[in-house]
């Protein structure tokens, strides 16, 4: 009996770990290591953030999913790797260090045949003094990026719109809270849904918003941003997110590294240097992805992290990290299989593997700050990847390590995002949106980059209903209920 | 003056993109409209996550 060992249980690694334990069946055993005992649908804490749905609507459990499929389910961080095993250790393993309640601190030893690492990222909130520190987020502003941050978040635009009602303007400032942070579109979702609630509650005349993004134009996205076809034209996504700004009067300030947070003040760098402050009275700022700090060591105890992990802590993977300057980066450049090019045992998933490089056009400023948005992994490229490098461990595990890799290719895969503005089911719209494929391949696509046919946008009711199924759909998917497995990443 | 010009004259940022029309904005939540378009979303989404896997 082999083992596999994933690490995360997000989006990508409940993925991986539950279509692997299903493939394996009993022949095999299955441990997933994750430091969190519920499982998240993230995409609508943006609901939990203003109010509109409970934590308890988008946690669930995760103890009783794993029991039912048979997977060995460890609530601990993965502190370090010894792909090589140790002196005393003849097989590759995982160091852990347990977070579930009683046994705090508590240190183990997890063996493994095979791994994927889906830790996802660390939010790295101590990237911008006063945005947090090591122990998270920090005093001055809110996020949305957990459940417990989203519950959070709505407290304090309660507060706000208390304040307004009672007669005091409030400034709300919404967007990324580093140069180098990804996640624009749930910003970008947070900022709409609070524009509808402050209508809803009758004080939207007392309220600025505005936008500050890392994004050298609005609609970027970190994607570079997409053409899409609207009334007969072509257009870029700038002009799709610029009338939806100017439509519901939401300032944006764009090409913006945010450099400092204090108590109801930001300073900023912009792309030509200039340097400035904004006031708040309610900020959600984003925080720049890291990897989550593991370690790696070889067997005689060195320190191989560098070898095995990039600079920022995301796993190196099947991907072309040499390409160089912006003119020679390819679709070809992102990885196709997600396994570890020196350990052919490791494999990593989701946010938590190493992109070749950015997507969008690099900026920098002046003074050599770099100001552009670092590559989106959403739900759908996360989950497909999971189930992809799943595959391929269990073809390695049961067929002999000549076994096909499956293949999962960013540049070859679209994803479906939509953006909420409100949560009802008549009232409100939403902006639904596929772009395909997420990386774009200028090769493929001559001018855009990507299919028109299939990368598309549009503003609507229709979008709302989208959100609500998908909401059901994947927490019904992700606790396996019956037919479970028809529904796709 | 006409609702979706209202916003033009707020800052220059606004006064350079466009801003939808009444029955643009009406069309977004005009349910029998809306239903259409939820068919065409989702056939469109389902050939997107199609190609993808």
């Amino acid at each position: 009996m082999a083992r596999l060992v994933v690490l995360g249980g997000g989006v990508s690694g409940h993925t991986a770990a539950t279509f692997a334990a299903k493939w394996l069946g009993s022949s095999h055993e299955v441990v997933v290591v994750t430091p969190n005992s519920k499982w998240n649908w993230i995409p609508s804490n943006i609901w939990v953030g203003v109010g509109q749905m409970s934590k308890e609507e988008v946690t669930f459990d995760l103890a009783p999913v794993y029991a039912k499929a048979g997977i060995n389910f460890k609530q601990a961080k993965a502190v370090s790797i010894n792909p090589e095993g140790s002196e005393s250790e003849a097989k590759p393993f995982v160091t852990i260090e347990y977070t579930e309640s009683g046994r705090e601190g508590e240190s183990e030893i997890v063996e493994y045949d095979y791994l994927i690492n889906a830790t996802g990222p660390k939010l790295n909130f101590a990237a911008t003094p006063g945005l947090g520190d090591a122990n998270g987020l920090g005093e001055h502003t809110v996020s949305v990026c957990t459940a417990d941050h989203a519950v959070h978040a709505s407290q304090e635009l309660q507060k706000c719109i208390e304040k307004m009602k009672a007669g005091e303007r409030q400034k709300i400032l919404v967007g990324t809270g580093h140069g180098m942070c990804t996640c624009q579109g749930a910003a970008f979702e947070y900022i709409f849904n609070i524009e509808h609630e402050l209508k809803k509650a009758g004080v939207r005349d007392m309220a600025d918003i505005k936008w500050i993004s890392n994004e050298s134009f609005l609609g970027d996205f970190g994607m570079g941003g997409l053409h899409m076809k609207v009334g007969g034209y072509v257009v870029s996504s700038k002009l799709f997110a610029e009338s939806l700004f100017a439509e519901r009067n939401v300032e944006w300030l764009i090409g913006a590294h945010t450099s400092k947070v204090e108590a109801g003040k930001i300073e900023y760098e912009l792309l030509d240097g200039s340097t400035n402050e904004e006031e708040f009275d309610f900020a959600m700022l984003i925080p720049p992805f890291a990897g989550v700090g593991l370690k790696a060591y070889a067997k005689d105890g060195e320190d191989i992290t560098a070898t095995v992990f990039a600079p920022n802590g995301f796993m190196k993977v099947d991907a072309n990290y040499a390409a160089g300057a912006y003119e020679n980066w390819k679709a070809s450049d992102w990885p196709r299989t997600y396994q570890n090019p020196t350990y052919k045992n490791m494999f990593a998933a989701g946010i938590a593997f190493a992109p070749p490089h950015i997507i969008s056009k690099p900026m920098s400023s002046p003074n050599g700050t770099p100001i552009n948005p670092t590559p989106p992994r959403t739900g759908m490229p996360s989950g497909i990847i999971g189930k992809a490098v799943a595959h391929s461990v269990c073809d390695l595990m049961t067929k002999g390590e000549n076994a096909h890799l499956h293949e999962a290719s960013m540049a070859e895969m679209g994803a479906a995002c939509v953006a909420s503005a409100g949560k009802g089911l008549t009232t409100g719209t939403a902006a639904a949106m596929t772009v395909y494929p997420v990386v774009p391949d200028f090769e493929k696509y001559p001018g855009t980059g990507r299919d028109t046919e299939y990368t598309f946008g549009e503003i609507g009711l229709a979008g709302h209903w989208i959100k609500h199924i998908l909401h059901h759909l994947f927490l019904y998917k992700a606790k396996l209920n019956p037919g479970w497995t028809l529904i796709p990443e | 003056m006409k609702h979706e010009e209202k916003n033009f004259e707020k800052s220059d940022q606004f006064n350079l993109t466009m801003i939808p029309g009444a029955f643009a904005r009406k069309m977004r939540t005009c349910v029998i409209w809306q239903f259409i378009r939820f068919v065409a979303i989702n056939i469109k989404m389902i050939v997107v996550v199609g190609k993808s896997h």
